[in-house]
């Protein structure tokens, strides 16, 4: 509204110079308006993005800084949040959990969809059937797959131990145990997940030219050779890319430990993420809450510009 | 697809290739069968157990009795029909919103040229970098009291479906699509004279059906699937969708009950998915091959 205003007293100029070639300042305001237009396109998703991306990013570093209660005003307190979360015994079980989580979820989650896509890859009937069934899992509601895991670890009656006694091996306590249930939660992630990585996966390998192969066996390489010289080289863009996505998901987890174990037992599930809902919901502390946000966030956003840069990269290459 | 893979053809011609394939494909088939579909085949009878079968050792495979009667309790008594209601008006209302006002921002991004255009498109991209479960705390601030208006959106559908918008990925999507469209179409629907808005409409939008069809499969999962945000903005049980009613109430029902709750839950998007199936699988492999 201010741009046009300012503009209209040189209106009549302008209306006179339209007769004459080139319509100098016709263009200008057609060009203002053509910029209206464009914003009115934008403005609504500009205006999501300012309030529910930006703004809280921007937010959640001040609040890290403040003593902050919903209600009251808040007051600056330096890097007091930083050094009481920090002293929270609960604060390093939650990094060590989120860490080891991620790693184990690399080694299981990125080993067994890894060896079934090359799998499937070979085989020649029911592809559609095996497409359909590995995504299967990743279309249940997360809530349903984690209340579903809790009933199968359950020591009592639980399909879990029903299966190790069927199978006549020692029982474990699973989700109950100290040292079995971070690895418990990271079966049931990778049971949910998994399926994704497999059809990405499968693509790639798609993509692979045969005659690389062809080439390959000429020489005299073994299957395990033709896996390590041809196809893990021809795919390592994608690889790469699957495991950076993977370790940014998997180090946001919540929904497993919240429902399965609710963080125990002894602290043993509480990840990063659990422990920010715990400062904000339970503590109501969200001064704390932020401060866990912003060293979540500076790491994560470090992961997020390798994979940036990879997808970037990759790109170039193509 | 006859492009040849790790095994050569020959190699699966001869006959102990061909024993071995064969061994293979079995065993992959029955693996798939106990590691995916028989947890699915467990849940849903299950809950037609009745509740002392359910808690017998050892488990019957087949039930004894076949019992309705859990899918009928868990429809009754944990209020199912208003909580699969709340969570289909937050997913629908999140995935029109995001279709108009994310459809519209990329068309003016991408073929408008609108002044700091490049700076804006990078700020969006910007929060691709930035996990958006990171952000769950100040965002839940910022849905409590909005700012400038002081209104809060918590226990209003308007919570699920605004912070919706803000997905940079299916911006991005379709920005990507809208690069790719040919010029001339639009350059000679403008000297017939058709505005901006119809252009989106007329041409833009029927030529980008694939990518529309992505985007609102991508919107409607995430909704329905998400549990953290809802939880924190949904106080109200009565408002809770179906994710969070599930936990909220699985404390202190009887098993049978809730696990055909569970049942029910997942029908949608499963459903959802076995009718689309071949366009979301298509789908998630081509996202990877092209970024």
């Amino acid at each position: 509204m201010t741009r046009t205003a300012t503009r209209s007293p040189v209106e009549p100029t302008t209306v006179r110079q339209v007769e004459a070639p080139p319509p100098v300042g016709g263009r200008g305001r057609r060009r203002l308006l053509d910029q209206a237009r464009a914003y009115a396109f934008l403005i609504g998703g500009l205006i999501c993005f300012a309030l529910f991306s930006w703004y809280p990013a921007i937010r959640a570093v001040v609040i890290s800084f403040q003593k902050y209660t919903p209600g009251s005003s808040p007051e600056w307190v330096g890097t007091d949040n930083f050094t009481q979360v920090w002293h929270d015994p609960e604060f390093t079980a939650a990094w060590r959990n989120t860490l080891v989580f991620t790693l184990l979820a690399l080694l299981i989650g990125f080993a067994i969809p890894f060896v079934l896509a090359l799998v499937l890859n070979e085989l020649r009937h029911w592809k559609a059937f095996f497409r359909v069934v590995v995504y299967l899992p990743v279309m249940i509601p997360p809530v349903v797959t984690a209340l579903l895991w809790k009933w199968f670890y359950d020591p009592g009656a639980g399909l879990a131990n029903e299966t190790l006694r069927f199978l006549h091996l020692p029982t474990s306590n699973w989700s109950n145990g100290t040292d079995t249930a971070l690895i418990s939660l990271v079966i049931v992630a990778t049971w949910a997940n998994l399926g994704g990585t497999v059809l990405i996966y499968l693509a790639a390998l798609q993509s692979i030219p045969g005659e690389l192969y062809e080439a390959a066996e000429l020489d005299g390489a073994s299957l395990l050779q033709r896996v390590r010289y041809v196809t893990i080289p021809q795919t390592r863009f994608v690889i790469l890319m699957l495991m950076l996505l993977q370790i940014i998901a998997t180090m946001q987890v919540f929904t497993e430990p919240f429902v399965i174990t609710g963080g125990g037992p002894e602290s043993a599930t509480v990840t990063v993420l659990y422990l920010i809902y715990k400062y904000a919901f339970l503590y109501n502390d969200f001064g704390g809450a932020c401060a866990l946000s912003v060293m979540l966030l500076v790491l994560l956003g470090a992961f997020s510009a390798v994979y940036l840069r990879l997808t970037r990269s990759g790109e170039d290459d193509l | 697809m006859t492009t040849r893979t790790l095994l050569s053809p020959a190699a699966l011609a001869r006959p102990r290739g061909k024993a071995v394939y064969w061994t293979v494909f079995t065993g992959v088939v029955v693996l798939f069968a106990l590691a995916f579909l028989f947890p699915v085949y467990w849940m849903v009878t299950g809950a037609m157990k009745s509740p002392d079968e359910i808690a017998q050792t050892p488990p019957t495979i087949i039930p004894k009795h076949w019992h309705l009667s859990g899918y009928t309790d868990a429809w009754d008594l944990m209020q199912l029909p208003e909580h699969l209601w709340n969570t289909v008006v937050q997913a629908a209302g999140a995935w029109a919103f995001q279709l108009v006002l994310c459809t519209a921002a990329a068309y003016a991004l991408s073929k408008l040229k609108p002044a700091f255009g490049k700076l804006i498109l990078g700020g969006i991209l910007a929060t691709l970098m930035v996990p958006a479960q990171a952000l769950v705390v100040p965002k839940y601030l910022t849905v409590a009291d909005l700012p400038l208006i002081h209104t809060s959106l918590l226990n209003d559908p308007l919570g699920i479906w605004l912070p919706a918008v803000a997905n940079a990925f299916n911006l991005y999507l379709l920005k990507r699509f809208f690069d790719q469209l040919p010029r001339d179409v639009m350059e000679a629907a403008e000297i017939d004279g058709a505005g901006k808005l119809r252009i989106l409409w007329s041409i833009v939008l029927p030529m980008s059906r694939p990518v529309l069809g992505v985007v609102s499969i991508f919107a409607l999962v995430a909704v329905w699937q998400d549990f953290l945000w809802p939880l924190m903005v949904f106080s109200d049980t009565d408002k809770q969708p179906i994710s969070v009613a599930l936990v909220q109430l699985s404390q202190n029902i009887q098993l049978t009950v809730l696990i055909a709750a569970m049942v029910i839950a997942s029908i949608p998007m499963v459903a959802m998915f076995l009718v689309f199936q071949r366009h979301i699988i298509a789908g998630i492999s081509a996202g990877s091959t092209k970024g």
